[in-house]
């Protein structure tokens, strides 16, 4: 190999292997540009440039000629472009000998990586051993997340100020709440599955509150959830709706006997003694109930009035009872041979 | 499994068939909450419990909506994240394919309890590949049929990319014609400066 060729070989290789790279001369001008910093650099003239002129060294301090470069030989130099966009680079300068001069070799430091300096570099100006494109990946990742947590925490931000504002949450009493009752009446109405609608209104609850505090109201409150998930089964729905409501859905539950027998279950849980043995607080609560089977096109808003309404009935009968509301009459349900009693099921 | 994964069903589902078909997709699914979390963990089923339910919904075979998945993920423009993310496998599109091996360690990476599938690319001929893809959950044999023509065309190489013949084992085939067949969509490494 001629002199010329090997010099050729030599620089070829180093262009594959440190595409960032610039060669001096023995005064520290600019002889040959790699292929990565020669895009880096863009408009920036390099070639023919002190290096002193086209970059400035701004760690260690006092850097101005490339005697002082020199002195720095295999040392981690911070330089930055003297021109345009002052990029910010790591380098270090490797002499080879007075004829071949020295190399420094330059890389993006961490501040300037996430937009590469402003330059268009491709994963072709990175030699495949260097890992700066799967940094360039982890920090494109890292934002995802981040601005996926940042979502997240904006969302729970709005959620916490909601919960806030309602008076009671339903985080007291464990039942879900109104959304996951539109959300299980929707899919059972939608599967066509029969099940019926229990609401229960506690009985002079205000009371309790008024003359007991809201501390026992809320006792009170966690008593009837608990017990509620005693009475029903576990593939019923209890859902607080309000204040002092509860709804309990039923999937499958079409009998006007099961479903008596689960009002009257539930009337027997909650009446138990409260926890804290205060036996003047005997909770009662007056319940309705709707049969989705009853209805010949039943519908998730008239299935709850119809629920309330026999609530109603049975707090205007006194209280510590069970309505079942007779439906419109039109259902095809498997209750149908039950109508016949419907009357007794009504007074309770 | 991760939110993210399941995430990615509702917004194929909002952005291509609207919000309201995704409400009854969530409802049918039975999900817990009607917007998917991307950041919280779900029950191991639920991918494929919300695949269903979309299939079901939308009216198609789990295989074509897994498909058109595939597609939405790397071409859809508010999925921009997630193409940018996947050409960074390669500079050009047979990198990509032989740097899929590595796509499940580059996103443990990123995000340790992502729980993405893994990726097995075999070289069995010249410019031709199978690449499976084994996940307990479901069969995403179709969603990588997808996910790669869109990325071929993204790369703008002209390939076939289908079902591989059950004699060369389950999973996708990849037959590269031309890896420069169009210049492809343009691809910048760099994040434009905030």
């Amino acid at each position: 190999m001629t002199g010329q060729a090997a010099i050729l070989a030599e620089r070829a290789a180093f262009d594959a292997l440190l595409p960032m790279h610039a060669r001096l001369a023995e005064d520290g001008t600019i002889l040959h540009v790699g292929p990565g910093l020669a895009r880096l650099a863009g408009a920036r003239q390099l070639l023919g440039q002190r290096v002193t002129r086209a970059f400035r060294v701004t760690r260690p301090d006092g850097v101005a000629s490339m005697a002082d470069m020199m002195t720095l030989r295999g040392r981690a130099m911070r330089l930055e472009f003297a021109r345009g966009r002052p990029v910010r680079l790591k380098g270090m300068l490797v002499p080879f000998d007075r004829l071949r001069g020295s190399m420094l070799s330059l890389s993006l430091a961490l501040s300037d990586l996430p937009d590469l300096g402003g330059a268009p570099l491709t994963a072709r100006d990175f030699a495949p051993t260097d890992p700066t494109v799967d940094m360039l990946y982890l920090i494109e990742a890292n934002a995802a997340a981040q601005a996926e947590s940042r979502r997240l925490i904006a969302r729970l931000d709005g959620a916490k100020s909601t919960a806030e504002r309602q008076a009671f949450t339903d985080t007291l009493t464990g039942p879900g709440n109104r959304r996951a009752l539109d959300r299980v009446l929707a899919r059972l109405l939608g599967e066509g599955v029969g099940f019926s609608v229990i609401q229960l209104d506690l009985d002079r609850f205000k009371q309790v509150n008024d003359r007991h505090g809201h501390a026992a109201g809320d006792a009170v409150l966690c008593h009837v959830a608990h017990g509620l998930r005693r009475a029903v089964r576990a593939v019923d729905t209890v859902v607080r709706t309000g204040g002092d409501e509860f709804v309990v859905v039923a999937s499958g539950l079409t009998e006007p006997h099961a479903v008596t027998l689960m009002a009257e279950r539930i009337l027997s849980e909650i009446a138990q003694p409260l926890p804290d043995g205060d036996a003047d607080r005997v909770v009662s609560a007056s319940v309705g109930c709707a049969i989705s089977s009853r209805y010949a096109r039943p519908d998730a808003a008239r299935l709850l009035a119809a629920a309330d309404a026999a609530a109603y009935a049975a707090k205007r009968a006194g209280g510590g009872l069970f309505r079942l509301h007779p439906g419109d009459g039109r259902g095809a349900g498997p209750d149908r041979r039950d109508r016949a009693r419907r009357g007794r099921d009504d007074v309770a | 499994m991760h939110g993210l994964i399941v995430r990615s069903v509702q917004s194929f589902v909002t952005d291509v068939y609207g919000a309201a078909q995704w409400q009854r997709v969530a409802v049918r699914a039975d999900l817990p909450t009607s917007d998917v979390e991307a950041m919280m963990r779900y029950a191991d089923d639920v991918f494929a419990r919300t695949v269903s339910a979309a299939a079901s919904v939308l009216d198609k075979p789990v295989d074509g909506l897994l498909e058109d998945l595939g597609t939405y993920l790397v071409s859809h423009r508010s999925m921009g994240r997630i193409r940018r993310l996947l050409r960074f496998g390669g500079a050009d599109f047979v990198e990509f394919i032989e740097s899929l091996d590595d796509l499940v360690g580059r996103a443990h990476l990123a995000m340790p309890d992502l729980g993405l599938p893994a990726i097995q690319v075999r070289a069995v001929g010249p410019g031709l590949y199978t690449v499976s893809c084994a996940w307990a959950a479901m069969d995403l044999t179709a969603l990588l049929i997808g996910a790669l023509r869109a990325m071929a065309d993204d790369y703008g190489a002209l390939a076939m990319v289908d079902a591989a013949p059950a004699s060369d084992g389950a999973g996708v085939r990849v037959t590269l014609l031309s890896s420069a067949f169009t210049p492809g969509r343009s691809f910048e490494l760099r994040r434009a400066r905030p």
